[in-house]
């Protein structure tokens, strides 16, 4: 437990160091949140669909928590190669705990970083009808950013450096991203889309978000957190497996 | 204390370590030498649970560190070839989260930090992050670091390398301090041949992955008729200097320096 707690409170303390990190990383979200919602705005209102920014603010959220948590998740190449993974390495502790000790550390970080989002949509126009929602909100961007750290994890435990870090961005989180139902509603989505946002997991956590925040879901929020939650799980195994595999 | 046997290790087409059979007592001071890339890493890695053999067997006071992981690392601490400090950290967080990580109870941790940071002259900086250190000084909170639990055996690999001589001579004063009061056996690698002779009662000389001679400093130098371990180093090893491949690491550090300017 002691383990744990030291591992995540490392992940806390470099994020708080990090002046740099903190704001680069909001630097993408808040351009889509800008560029896209005020751009895209009156071409939205005009279609009958409302207000674009209170349609927008959820999806750009989530976009914060996936990229914070993937790259969160990979940031073990680094550690592996600066070295400090080895030292865990080679602690008398099991891999499992050093793995959840890495993801809740990660986790919260993104968690973080969702809510300084959620701040500046409010800045920017965004409103949600209760502050109840908060908490609640608070606990899908949670589960939302086990899942991805976990996946990150997963991805970056065979890899040896960065090379394969643009694959991953290009052919896996900007999909992702742009596949989900962020930017535009899944409702009226040609039937290919709609089966691609079923079988993405961020879709889910981004219908949870706005469903939560007073917009309209497209899931059910049952259905949301039972398949982000199953989704988790089966990640959590599948990083912890991989990672307990490394060698160096 | 160690055995090993038989112990191969190849990567891809590359044997690093080819047939290799040596073993340490308890308490023994035992120096592992040979020119760069001859297996003397790999060897540690795989003492120490980081890499599994190809094949051959390892025993690690008894126990085999491929099977019993977490009960090998229970039994060493280790001061690696290169830097293993989390940068972001200071010297005493740093510290603190190793002494964590091996179960030292909380006053414990406390006393041997300041003991240790103080003896490596480090203690005045203990707040400061590990970015902000220079090599030497990196170098010496590895080594403080490594020694904060007490370990049955230490794993000490190249670790004065970049160090003042007044370091070195604190690190093994030390390091036989430990030896002496409270029995550690000791398991270190060097290119630093006078250290070797002076603080090893054994040594294996490793080349090409296989070990080319073993004995106390005295023997080796008998055998090759040499007067300094230096002079019978070459002569078991040959004098042509060794190449090695840049590895993923040298790429990303090459990458590091240009980020970060």
């Amino acid at each position: 437990m002691d383990v744990v707690y030291v591992l995540w409170l490392r992940q806390l303390k470099r994020y708080s160091r990090s002046r740099a990190r903190i704001i680069g990383s909001l630097g993408q979200p808040l351009l889509f949140l800008l560029g896209l919602g005020f751009g895209m705005g009156p071409v939205f209102q005009k279609a009958g669909m409302g207000n674009y920014i209170q349609f927008l603010a959820p999806g750009v959220i989530a976009m914060t928590v996936l990229f914070s948590s993937v790259f969160s998740g990979i940031e073990l190449i680094w550690d592996r190669q600066f070295g400090f993974l080895k030292e865990t390495l080679v602690a008398p502790v099991s891999r499992l705990t050093i793995m959840v000790g890495r993801v809740l550390g990660g986790a919260t970080v993104a968690v973080l970083q969702g809510l300084i989002l959620l701040a500046i949509c409010l800045v920017a126009g965004f409103r949600f009808p209760t502050f109840v929602a908060v908490p609640v909100v608070i606990f899908i961007m949670a589960l939302m950013a086990v899942l991805f750290t976990a996946l990150g994890t997963a991805i970056a435990s065979p890899m040896r450096d960065f090379q394969g870090f643009q694959l991953v961005m290009n052919f896996l989180v900007l999909p992702m991203f742009f596949l989900s139902g962020a930017l535009f509603p899944l409702g009226d989505a040609p039937w290919a889309l709609k089966a691609i946002a079923r079988v993405n997991p961020l879709s889910y956590g981004v219908d949870a978000l706005r469903g939560t925040l007073g917009g309209i879901a497209y899931f059910h929020l049952a259905t949301d957190l039972g398949v982000l939650a199953a989704v988790t799980a089966g990640l959590l195994l599948l990083g912890g497996y991989l990672f307990s595999r490394i060698e160096l | 204390m160690i055995r090993v046997q038989n112990l191969v290790k190849i990567y891809g087409k590359f044997t690093a370590v080819n047939d290799i059979s040596f073993t340490v007592e308890a308490g023994e001071i035992f120096a592992f030498l040979g020119p760069n890339g001859a297996g003397k890493t790999t060897t540690i890695k795989i003492l120490t649970t980081l890499l599994k053999p190809t094949s051959g067997s390892v025993e690690i006071d008894g126990l085999d560190p491929t099977h019993h992981q977490n009960a090998v690392r229970e039994r060493f601490g280790i001061v690696f070839q290169d830097p293993s400090l989390d940068d972001e950290l200071t010297a005493y967080e740093n510290m603190d989260i190793h002494g964590v990580l091996y179960r030292v109870p909380r006053r414990t941790r406390a006393e041997r930090i300041e003991m240790l940071l103080s003896l490596f002259e480090l203690w005045d900086r203990r707040n400061d992050r590990a970015k902000l250190f220079s090599g030497g000084m990196r170098r010496r909170l590895e080594i403080a670091r490594g020694m904060l639990h007490t370990p049955r055996i230490l794993f000490l690999d190249e670790p004065t390398l970049g160090l003042d001589p007044q370091t070195r001579n604190q690190l093994w004063t030390h390091v036989r301090k430990l030896n002496t009061e409270e029995r550690v056996t000791v398991f270190l690698t060097t290119h630093y041949m006078e250290e070797a002779d002076r603080v090893a009662g054994r040594i294996a000389v490793i080349d090409h992955g296989r070990i080319v001679a073993q004995g106390s400093p005295a023997v080796l130098k008998q055998q090759t008729s040499a007067e300094t371990l230096e002079q019978a180093f070459l002569a078991l090893t040959g004098s042509s200097i060794r190449e090695e491949e840049a590895d993923a690491k040298d790429r990303m550090r090459n990458m590091a320096r240009l980020w970060r300017g």
